[in-house]
């Protein structure tokens, strides 16, 4: 295992790559394995001498480890700024944060877009499809080699809180509070069916070339585009779009033909023009195909409540949003329902806002001082941080 | 983070009955529980292993940054998913008169709990008698403040109608206690007659009289 030298700045953070030898494989719910994988991860605050402060942030879908703003003023801005900085519920002054990019990711952790060691070439197509579980356990080969035996929090929204329900099930003696918004304990069939259309879209690009995109130097930037596009009408509410854009055009009047007519449509189109530039089609496959799989209940024969039969001593507080249509309260009720029916800790908040699933990534005060109130509370009974 | 306990001859009487019933360090459900008022109390004064359901999001996010396990929900939906016996206790407090369906929640309270405690107004209470009687009006009293198009109370009933549901559904009276605001419980013999006219609320130790049901 080796360490790329970590830069640090002004809350301690720290950012790095660790590298796991052959000795230590990533082993796969599919049945292969990831031989030298590489974890790109940032971290925010100091481990305590007693390393009981450690938080581990999990990302969603398309996001990466900058869960925090870095490098002072000017600095990168991070995704979750309203919850995690100085003051805020996640406090790199108090805690030490650590927020990895996911396996099959394209932000410096070993997926589709890496080197695959054993021939030289980008994975592409050849990388194994990896499950929610997958990622979980290759962060908890990250927690422990950054030497937390028990983190104190792990948090996450959408597919982060997927990863949350899921270190729970798998590894509940080594955490001690979990917070799950704005998630699921299975993908429906309707989510399942929007990444279906966002990688068809992918693949039906020429330029994906059958996911052999990187040897012919090229990119299924339309394809990507208008997979994120769709994904993106998912991620708001139709309230929260109709507020924002109602039937506004764009120019003085209708082009009477197929421009951007509706500033909705250039929003859009924004959207679908800046995620290119950021995100790799194949991990776009990867990432969502391990969400579609994700099905806690499923592994624990069909009744969630058993996936949480060794999780009665976690701390658990699910939230969601009441506008949110992609993971709709009734997903988040299952799972509280679960956590009661195994004897856990659980509470609940649905937050009341029309800004859709969205709403997890921006400035939700109620969001905030529920979420500082539960991480405080547990930090008293835990008695540490 | 929380507030400054309160000086003991500040709790509100029926919490500080409640406070009374509640075995220290049982497991206790607070149905309804509003900000957690009496959730703290009982974490704080009895060290129960405390939970709350309550319905206002406000409420909820209230209690969580009193450090309470809180879940959102109602007490007519969501009692159903708990596991029989998964508490000592389980409080509904003024509640059991605005759910859906009484009945069915007081079996829900017992079979999630080894106990219940009940609290509710008293229909039967002298001032709601008279008031009918003598103004033909529905009563606005100290138990039933709000004004009929405005209550959420759609299944008051008297002691007596509780004492004959319990009856019913082979639930064992344990205590009972008159509540008046202000005043120290007293406690009652729930069965005679003169206490459904005296108390304005009671407040009720129930237990299944049979183990098996």
């Amino acid at each position: 295992m080796s360490e790329a030298a970590p830069a640090t700045g002004k809350f301690g953070e720290a950012e790095g790559v660790i590298a796991f030898g052959a000795e230590a494989p990533l082993r796969l719910d599919g049945g292969g394995r990831i031989d030298n994988l590489e974890i790109a991860y940032r971290t925010y605050g100091a481990l305590n001498a007693e390393r009981s402060n450690a938080i581990l942030v999990c990302h969603a879908l398309t996001l990466d480890q900058h869960v925090a703003a870095s490098g002072g003023a000017g600095g990168r801005r991070g995704w979750w700024d309203s919850l995690v900085g100085p003051g805020l519920p996640l406090d790199p002054t108090r805690h030490f944060i650590i927020c990895a990019n996911v396996v099959g990711g394209c932000m410096g952790s070993t997926g589709p877009s890496s080197i695959d060691p054993r021939t030289g070439a980008t994975w592409g197509l050849t990388f194994p499809v990896i499950t929610i579980a997958d990622m979980v356990r290759a962060q908890a080969m990250l927690v422990a080699a950054l030497g937390v035996e028990k983190l104190f929090a792990v948090i996450g929204g959408s597919m982060g809180g997927m990863q949350v329900l899921q270190w729970a099930a798998d590894y509940p003696d080594r955490l001690f509070a979990a917070v799950c918004i704005a998630a699921a304990a299975r993908h429906s069939a309707q989510n399942i069916a929007f990444h279906e259309v966002g990688r068809q879209a992918i693949m039906a690009d020429p330029d994906w070339r059958g996911g052999g995109y990187a040897a012919a130097g090229a990119r299924p930037e339309k394809g990507l585009a208008v997979a994120r596009m769709a994904a993106h009408i998912t991620y708001l509410s139709e309230a929260a779009l109709q507020r924002k854009f109602g039937r506004e055009l764009q120019g003085d009047g209708l082009s009477w033909g197929f421009d951007a007519d509706f500033q909705v449509e250039s929003y859009l189109r924004h959207q679908g023009a800046s995620f290119v530039g950021r995100f790799d089609a194949n991990s776009y496959l990867y990432i969502t195909r391990a969400m579609d799989y994700f099905d806690l209940a499923a592994a624990h024969g069909g009744v969630l409540a058993r996936a949480f039969a060794a999780a009665r001593d976690v701390r658990f507080c699910v939230f969601s949003f009441t506008s949110d249509w992609l993971y709709p309260t009734a997903e988040s009720q299952a799972i509280v329902r679960a956590l009661n029916a195994a004897g856990a800790r659980a509470s609940f908040v649905e937050i009341d806002t029309d800004r859709g699933h969205d709403a997890f990534l921006l400035d939700e005060p109620v969001l905030r001082a529920a979420l500082g109130g539960f991480l405080e509370s547990a930090a008293l009974v835990w008695g540490r941080p | 983070m929380s507030a400054p306990p309160p000086d003991p001859a500040d709790i509100r009487p029926d919490f500080r009955e409640i406070l009374r019933l509640v075995r220290p360090g049982s497991r206790v459900l607070d149905v309804g529980c509003g900000e957690g008022a009496l959730l703290e109390l009982l974490v704080r004064e009895n060290r129960v292993d405390g939970r709350g359901i309550e319905i206002s999001p406000s409420g909820v996010s209230a209690c969580l940054a009193r450090g309470l396990a809180v879940m959102q929900g109602d007490a007519d939906r969501d009692l159903d998913f708990f596991a029989a016996r998964a508490f000592d206790y389980v409080i509904l407090s003024q509640t059991l008169q605005a759910v859906q369906r009484p009945r069915h929640v007081l079996g829900e309270l017992l079979r999630i709990g080894d106990k219940a405690v009940v609290s509710l107004p008293n229909f039967g209470h002298w001032r709601v008698r008279l008031d009918l009687l003598a103004h033909g009006r529905m009563p606005v009293t100290g138990a039933l403040p709000q004004p009929w198009w405005e209550t959420p109370n759609i299944h008051l009933c008297t002691v007596h109608d509780f004492t004959a549901v319990c009856e019913e559904l082979e639930i064992g009276i344990d205590a009972c206690a008159a509540l008046a605001a202000g005043k120290p419980a007293r406690p009652i013999d729930p069965a005679r007659g003169i206490e459904n006219w005296r108390a304005e609320a009671a407040l009720f130790l129930l237990s299944r009289r049979s183990r098996s049901a």
